[in-house]
């Protein structure tokens, strides 16, 4: 199964709205609440990221068997150096994005630690990719 | 600690969730920065926040969090009630700091995350 959710720029009232509708999708397929918690915190984290950092994107969330996969797909101003971004800390968030109790540098490691797989590409000035994988335990 | 409890040691107000005021509540994270509130990872948690805004109830929401306390007399939107309505939340507004408002709670028994 597959959903695709548009992301806007700034718009920090719709912040959200993707994550909710998918954990509401993982809700209805019974998978595990540990398992919901970690994949609606990833897809949070990086739907923020969006809102905050790009000129917009989307999020893709494919459900499998065996995993949940999540592109999140940005057009903006990419990532300089992707292994200072993963740093816990380092931030180029605005005062407006701080305002909404982000921007501390704790959204990709936050990611990172919730899911099994993240893999990161950025090219500057045009935008970043994020794939997201979280491990569905075999039923029963 | 059932929230009834809580509402009594902060001398607050309820504004959502008046109905499930039986629950319980065994711990506390208090914080404004909500990307440390979204790596808690504790059953039955009170979230003390002086932040708010709507992603103080969507950071709730991914966190699984259905029990907040605004502090310092801030005042939630219509728009918070309605999403926190939505996720059967409660939301409590008092007009403690947000230290006095820990410290009251810790010494009535409510244990901290870490």
């Amino acid at each position: 199964m597959r959903f695709e959710y548009n992301i806007e720029a700034g718009n920090f009232s719709k912040a959200g709205d993707a994550s909710s509708s998918f954990k509401k999708i993982l809700k209805q397929l019974n998978v595990d609440p540990q398992i919901i918690k970690r994949i609606v915190v990833s897809l949070y984290e990086g739907e923020v990221n969006i809102v905050a950092h790009a000129n917009g994107g989307k999020a893709i969330c494919e459900v499998d068997t065996n995993l949940v996969r999540i592109h999140l797909v940005d057009v903006g101003p990419g990532i300089p150096d992707i292994n200072k971004a993963m740093q816990a800390g380092y931030s180029t968030a605005s005062a407006r994005v701080r305002e909404m109790g982000f921007g501390a540098g704790m959204g990709l490691q936050n990611i990172k630690n919730n899911a099994d797989i993240l893999n990161i590409q950025s090219e500057v000035g045009v935008g970043t990719e994020l794939e997201i994988i979280v491990n569905l335990p075999k039923a029963g | 600690m059932k929230l009834s409890d809580v509402v009594s040691i902060l001398n607050a107000e309820v504004i959502c969730g008046q109905t499930r005021l039986e629950r319980e509540v065994h711990a506390v994270f208090a914080s404004d920065l909500m990307s440390d509130v979204l790596t808690i990872d504790s059953e039955k948690l009170l979230l003390v926040t002086g932040l708010v805004n709507i992603q103080t109830i969507r950071t709730s929401e991914m966190s699984d969090i259905k029990n907040i306390v605004l502090v310092r007399n801030k005042k939630a939107s219509p728009e918070m009630i309605e999403l926190a309505e939505e996720n059967r939340m409660v939301i409590i507004q008092c007009s403690y700091s947000m230290f006095r408002a820990c410290g009251l709670l810790f010494r009535h028994g409510v244990e901290p995350v870490y």
